[in-house]
């Protein structure tokens, strides 16, 4: 060892009995001898320890100042050591000290950010019971609410108690709950109904579904307090055709209900009768709307009334019927069992609970989230959901699905509750969140959900009918390059007049996609209609299909792959596009990643 | 099954709940398929036909193989959940058959979560 006095580093290496015997003298002869080559031997010391009482992974080597605790370290391993902790003041990983139990490896789900963010009411049992098992719901307290109703509370009480909790619907409208059952309680007219909403229908919500398939009790146990409270003993489950896999397993659920005597008469022996049966829809969307869906039930043809009556006057055969969400049910058990003060604790002012939100779109985690109200947009697209995908920019969120409208970048700390979604010209709807990236056009999104309530348009009213229709002919003139000036403030005028002179609900927003998209994409339709220009490259007649010579990296990748071999290229050389080959299917856009065709 | 009252109720709470907590010793891992619409169309039934199988050529009589629904996270289907007794669950996420192979080996059978595969440990809410 060298005299010097002052030593930039000390490697400390064990010589225990343990350590010796696995070999720390001839790592310590390795690392002098590196040292040496080097010529470090005056900045390193190194010094031979006492036992560390880790004998199990020697021999251990501690390099000090930072006190890094290497082990199991072999004389091959000195070059590194030297060379990348010594010399470069990097840790050498690899030797580092690993918890032996695998399991400290693995995060801990509630530090994830999809799944720590989270709160589940609705979604309680997801993913721990086995749907088509009642025991496995009985056992996370399922039919218990049912059980306290019947035994200790009064219908009154029962309505008080989610009057209480602020619990609104969450098909969309936010109505109370509670006054909705008070309102079909009050009339003395019998039978009564209560039914369920599952004619799930914007693009990309599937909030309804997944809670119908992965726990169908949940719903049921609602609908029987529902019928308890307002008087019913028949309640309705409307669900698309579409959800083969939902019905499966309701029916399975009411099967097993039945045989428990969950549902049926005298249930639970407490004397209250009520039973359930499922009404598959055939999936239009405006059989969403209470008085359409229940002309469906009875056979007719699925088209909204005019109010007054109100369903919970004159509703179902015209009786007093009661219509909430599957969500909606799905959140009653817990506010029968935990109080209504429980539930109005979560969320915010006038929005109590939690909101089940489907995210799909332009982010990294698709899936089904549950988050308190109150929580703003940007945590549930950032936070939960993984933020966008290849490193795209956020450009806007459409909620609430072809009746809601856009939220743009700059907005996203809205916090999520019905007023405030509103408030920016959106709305709650069912809980659909599609959220958009800077290669998303704001024209052809609002043509693609004009095109949606086109084809859904049930054709009562005339505004709806046609002049929704007018509405996609002109979005598809401005898509295609024919736009021209003054079109824009045709369609505010079209739209305002559709939805005000609209019947239902579907007609009243479904003008809101274009007029929010106008309302903060204005300069995107200026620029279809004036430059014939599409600035995210998605409608293909507004695109030069030319290549940027300062950006091409001339890497291929669009040569490589256009399906009609349109593209010109060389190693070395700057892609060309043939014209007269092109057929503007956009496959090189996509796969460009220098944003260098235009 | 006969009629229940709120007493029945409970004990079949009670009943269901210690099987379902892996806590009487019965059994020793729980193998549970996220099987949610996202899940069968990303190739779950195969993921649960191979678990099927492996529990019936290795005879075991120990570890319960069952179902749910859509886990949340449908962008990452298809997704199990195992657990073993007196450990936290493990969420595995993006599966396929290879990949359902070793954690059957690794981790229903030798008990080390495979880490690669995971994506998490721990339940969202109480476990009964």
């Amino acid at each position: 060892m060298c005299a010097s006095p002052y030593y930039r580093m000390q490697l400390m290496i064990c010589a225990g009995t343990g350590c010796m015997a696995s070999g720390s003298l001839e790592v310590k002869a390795a690392l002098q001898k590196e040292l040496t080559k080097r010529n470090l031997q005056d900045d390193v010391q190194i010094i031979m320890t006492g036992c560390n009482g880790f004998c199990a992974m020697g021999p251990l080597v501690v390099a000090y100042p930072d006190g890094i605790f290497y082990n199991q370290v072999k004389p091959e391993h000195a070059p590194l050591i030297v060379e990348e902790h010594v010399l470069k003041g990097r840790i050498v990983k690899e030797l580092l000290f690993k918890e032996p139990v695998a399991k400290d490896q693995v995060p801990l789900i509630k530090d994830i950010g999809f799944f720590g963010r989270q709160r589940l009411i609705v979604l309680r049992n997801r993913g721990l019971i086995d749907a088509e098992n009642i025991d496995e719901y009985i056992a996370r307290d399922g039919y218990s609410a049912l059980g306290k109703v019947l035994e200790e509370m009064t219908p009154e009480e029962v309505i008080e108690e989610v009057k209480k909790s602020g619990l609104r619907g969450r098909g969309g409208g936010g109505f109370p709950t509670g006054l909705k059952w008070e309102e079909c309680r009050k009339y003395n007219n019998f039978p009564k109904y209560t039914i369920c909403n599952g004619d799930e229908g914007d693009p990309g919500a599937f909030m309804d579904r997944s809670v119908m398939e992965g726990d169908p009790h949940s719903v049921l146990e609602g609908m029987a307090i529902s019928g308890y409270a307002i008087g019913a003993h028949k309640g309705y489950i409307y669900v698309r055709a579409e959800y083969p896999l939902a019905i499966k397993r309701l029916q399975k659920a009411i099967n097993d209900a039945r045989e428990y005597g969950l549902l049926g008469t005298d249930i639970l022996g407490k004397g209250f009768d009520f039973d359930i049966e499922i009404y598959p829809g055939a999936g239009a969307f405006v059989c969403g709307e209470s008085t359409a869906l229940m002309f469906s039930i009875e056979g007719k043809r699925g088209m909204p009334r005019i109010k007054p009556p109100r369903s919970a006057e004159a509703g179902l055969w015209n009786k007093p019927t009661n219509l909430n969400n599957v969500e909606t049910f799905a959140n009653i058990p817990p506010i029968i069992l935990n109080g209504g003060d429980w539930f109005a604790s979560i969320g915010t002012e006038g929005s109590k609970g939690t909101k089940v939100f489907a995210l799909t779109g332009a982010v990294n985690n698709v899936g089904l989230v549950e988050v308190p109200m109150g929580t703003t947009l940007k945590e549930l697209i950032f936070e939960i959901g993984g933020g966008i995908p290849k490193k795209r920019k956020f450009k806007a969120a459409q909620i609430g699905g072809p009746s809601g409208g856009c939220i743009p970048l700059g907005m996203e700390d809205v916090e999520i509750d019905y007023e405030s979604l509103i408030g920016v010209g959106a709305m709650m709807g069912s809980g659909g969140v599609v959220v958009m990236d800077e290669m998303t056009c704001m024209v052809d999104t609002a043509r693609f959900f004009t095109g949606f309530c086109v084809d859904e348009s049930c054709g009562k009213c005339i505004p709806c009918r046609e002049g929704l229709k007018v509405m996609y002919d002109k979005l598809t003139d401005i898509c295609e390059g024919r736009g021209q000036e003054g079109d824009v403030e045709f369609l505010i005028e079209l739209g305002h007049h559709i939805n005000s002179t609209s019947h239902c609900g579907l007609g009243k927003s479904a003008a809101n996609p274009v007029l929010s998209t106008i309302r903060y994409f204005r300069h995107e339709y200026d620029a279809h209609i004036r430059d014939k220009h599409c600035d995210a490259l998605v409608c293909p007649n507004l695109i030069d299909f030319v290549v940027i010579e300062d950006k091409c990296k001339m890497c291929g990748l669009c040569h490589k792959n256009c399906p009609s071999n349109a593209i010109i290229w060389e190693k070395k050389t700057v892609a060309r596009i043939d014209l007269e080959k092109c057929t503007k299917c956009r496959t090189c856009i996509t796969n460009c990643r220098f944003h260098a065709i235009r | 099954m006969p009629k229940i009252s709120i007493q029945d109720l409970k004990k079949i709470k009670e009943k269901e709940r210690a099987r379902m907590v892996l806590r009487e010793g019965e059994y020793r891992a729980k193998i549970t398929v996220h099987m949610g619409t996202c899940g069968i169309a990303a190739g779950a039934r195969e993921i649960m036909t191979y678990f099927r199988d492996r529990i019936g050529q290795e005879n075991l009589t120990d570890v319960i193989l069952t179902n749910s629904g859509c886990a949340g996270l449908c962008a990452k289907e298809p997704m199990i959940t195992v657990e073993l007794a007196d450990a936290a669950p493990v969420k595995y996420v993006l599966l396929d058959k290879e990949k359902a192979q070793r954690i059957f080996d690794e981790h229903v059978l030798a008990g080390k979560p495979v880490e690669d595969y995971a994506l998490a440990r721990g339940s969202e809410t109480r476990a009964t």
